[in-house]
């Protein structure tokens, strides 16, 4: 090329390769989506799990491993919204998704409603595990005809209220857990035992962290919650969810609550500075106290839950359809939630088995944590996922629910009144399409 | 004399390559930009025209034409116009001080100091921090009940202000995150510009006897007035589109509220965060709504930056 030339040639050139590359930028995500590729021998198969929180699954993949050296598993893990609106979207442009994707029980009908985009789990012979299941459980990750596997359970989150000690003994409350168990049977008992609490006047610690979580308890006790059979949001007019609703302000409005949302930073610091002193603990809750409170080993204990049981979280594995490895990504989904496994992850991050022949296992059964004052949290957990009623969840489950925690923060604030802030839900839910 | 008819043509194409060369190549040395703009610019604008006149949801396959209803409904839609009031009021608290402050400290590093180098590229540190890093950290001195700023408060008796519930006080506590992030970089742009103004002025102004202030006042800012311009437009277009600090500090305060909405009464939800709470942090996945509200937040920005032109054009007497 002569000088010249070059000086013409050259950003041609490069502006048709920047134009070239973008292109491709822009098209590569939808190839091979659907495409089932088997990795070719000697190649290893790269699984990628996508997560909100700590599963407990670390040790089984190195588990998983040993038995199956072709495998790589890599975990993804985000935070609990994050999670799930990144799946909706990547699994609306069909790309990147992982192999296995968990799914909260807040959100499993959104994504069943869409069978489409997963993979039918039976085609790899995963219906065999059915009769493991508890029943609700097995049928939350069927999609909406019943006619496919989309999901398998991980864990159920049965209640239990988690409670300071140390804080009930300088409130001049009982501290032994059936003496606590005793003093709520119901919510209203509960706010009661929290003006006494309260009564006694400790500098910077208050009966509850917030309202919200308790909401939600209240709401999945009762036979029928936030969508009728029919998928109809009843937000309005399930006395049930009203009640729930004035209760929980009630908490706000004696002044019980340390007015911090739960999975917020200043409520992990609330966990370390002992600013509560109850909070409602599904199973999966347990572990996050170990996480946050690690000072405080032996202070908290575990009482039954106030109004009988109910389900509160736990979840589901999918496989979406752009996945390159199904097959293998099924086989990993039915090992980690085999019943030993389920069992093993219980014993260590305290996510309770959706497996109901493991609750009569001694080693369940059994089971204590020094770091809730040795609480026979087995126990305690089987009893309640036992008596569980399932509740029919539905599709907008999640924006209900953020409609009405918003509500229950407007109230928190100061800003309006619990029927303001009631009115404002009622208009805020009729939006959500 | 048989080398003539051969040299003509060649001249002539010769000729012909030089204008080319003359006329084509100063575009295509700019095509890259455009090309790319176009891509990820003018495409994208255009594309969200065509899908804020649909039912358009990120899950369904289908999309429906609808006109212009995601703008009625938007014009009545108290959560946007609330919206539109944080961005206004976020916007004026945190970029009229932070412009006064950046001038103020230009004109104190346009002196001979010691070590002028490093406080110059202290200035642009705050810049170069992650905005996640500086609203987690802010988040926590604003904090309720173990906050820095309301253990400050606290020595004058007042303190234990929830900072993120109020209207006010979360605003303040934003503006002050954006300043933080904005002022030392505003501040070198007016410096480069207070060094090209004469140093004979500032002699001749001393030897007359006016002080620092009068200076400035007289001097530095008459002489840079382009650049403020240029600064102000910039900020104010920048306040507009203010999204990662309200929705971090909506995470990382104890206050609760979905992921987008800006705190639990949308006290601090701006203009950009209600697009994204629409279009992506709730499962209905609105797209065609959040793209109406970008559409309208993309004219309320022209129609901004306009009248600030209008203004500061006025002000300087139309020179630009």
């Amino acid at each position: 090329m002569t000088p010249r030339v070059r000086r013409f040639a050259m950003p041609l050139i490069t502006a048709s390769l920047l134009a070239l590359a973008t292109a491709c930028g822009g098209g590569g995500g939808g190839g091979g989506s659907t495409a089932a590729q088997s990795a070719k021998p000697g190649e290893k198969i790269k699984l990628t799990v996508g997560l909100f929180g700590d599963f407990g699954f670390k040790p089984l993949y190195e588990e998983y491993k040993k038995t199956h050296p072709d495998i790589e598993i890599v975990e993804n893990v985000t935070q609990f919204n994050d999670h799930h609106s990144n799946l909706v979207k990547r699994l609306a442009t069909n790309a990147g998704a992982g192999d296995v994707e968990a799914v909260e029980v807040g959100y499993i009908s959104t994504f069943t409603a869409q069978p489409g985009k997963f993979v039918d789990l039976k085609q790899y012979g995963l219906d065999k595990r059915q009769p493991d299941y508890l029943d609700w459980k097995w049928q939350q990750g069927l999609s909406k005809d019943g006619t496919q596997v989309l999901g398998l359970g991980t864990d159920v989150g049965g209640l239990a209220m988690c409670y300071r000690k140390d804080l009930f003994k300088k409130a001049g409350l009982p501290t032994g857990r059936t003496e606590v168990a005793a003093l709520w049977p119901t919510w209203e008992q509960y706010i009661a035992t929290g003006k006494k609490f309260a009564g006694a006047n400790l500098a910077g610690a208050k009966f509850v962290d917030s309202p919200g979580e308790i909401f939600r308890a209240m709401v999945n006790q009762a036979p029928v919650g936030l969508y009728d059979a029919q998928d109809n949001i009843i937000a309005a007019s399930n006395p049930d969810v009203k009640k729930a609703w004035d209760l929980s302000n009630q908490l706000t409005q004696e002044g019980l609550t340390a007015k911090l949302a739960a999975f917020t930073p200043p409520w992990n610091t609330g966990f370390a500075k002992g600013s509560f002193a109850t909070i409602i603990c599904p199973a999966w809750m347990t572990g996050f106290i170990q996480e946050q409170a690690k000072d405080s080993a032996g202070k908290w204990d575990i009482a039954t839950v106030p109004g009988g049981s109910g389900n509160s979280g736990g979840s589901h594995l999918m496989v979406p359809k752009q996945s390159k490895h199904p097959k293998e990504a099924a086989e990993l989904i039915d090992f980690l939630t085999s019943k030993d496994n389920q069992a093993k992850v219980f014993k260590e991050e305290g996510t309770f088995p959706s497996i109901p022949a493991l609750y009569d296992d001694p080693s369940i059964q059994n089971f204590t944590k020094p770091f809730f004052g040795d609480a026979p949290i087995g126990k305690i957990y089987s009893d309640a996922a036992k008596a569980l009623k399932p509740q029919h969840l539905g599709p907008k489950e999640a924006d209900v629910r953020t409609a009405i925690g918003n509500g229950l923060g407007r109230v928190e604030q100061g800003k309006q009144t619990p029927d303001e802030a009631w009115a404002q839900v009622l208009e805020d839910v009729k939006k959500i399409k | 004399m048989s080398s003539l008819p051969l040299a003509v043509p060649r001249r002539r194409r010769r000729s012909v390559r030089h204008t080319l060369d003359l006329r084509v190549s100063p575009y295509a040395y700019v095509a890259p930009f455009f090309l790319l703009f176009c891509a990820f610019g003018l495409f994208p604008l255009v594309y969200t025209a065509w899908v804020s006149l649909h039912e358009w949801s990120l899950l369904s396959e289908t999309q429906t034409f609808i006109g212009l209803d995601n703008y009625s409904t938007l014009l009545s839609d108290g959560y946007f116009w609330n919206a539109t009031f944080n961005t206004l009021s976020i916007g004026v608290l945190s970029t009229v001080p932070q412009l006064l402050l950046a001038i103020w400290l230009a004109h104190l590093l346009n002196r001979r100091l010691r070590f002028q180098t490093l406080f110059r590229v202290a200035l642009l540190l705050p810049n170069v921090t992650s905005v996640v890093a500086v609203v987690v950290i802010f988040s926590q001195l604003f904090g309720r009940d173990f906050g820095l700023i309301n253990w400050v408060l606290s020595w004058f008796g007042a303190g234990n202000i929830d900072w993120a519930a109020g209207t006010a006080t979360s605003h303040l506590a934003l503006s002050v995150m954006i300043m933080w992030r904005w002022t030392g970089y505003n501040a070198l742009i007016f410096l480069a510009a207070m060094q090209a103004v004469p140093r004979e002025l500032y002699e001749a102004a001393t030897l007359d006897g006016a002080s620092g202030f009068t200076q400035l006042r007289r001097i530095t800012i008459p002489m840079i007035r382009p650049t403020i311009v240029f600064v102000v437009i910039v900020s104010t277009i920048g306040a507009m589109q203010i999204i990662a600090e309200p929705l971090l500090f909506g995470q990382s305060s104890g206050g609760g509220g979905g992921i987008a909405t800006g705190g639990p009464d949308r006290q601090f939800q701006t203009l950009a965060l209600f697009v994204y709470e629409q279009g992506f942090a709730n499962s209905t996945f609105d797209f065609g709504y959040a793209s109406a509200a970008s559409w309208l937040m993309f004219l309320a920005v022209v129609i901004v930056a306009l009248v600030n032109f209008l203004i500061t054009h006025r002000v300087k007497g139309g020179v630009i």
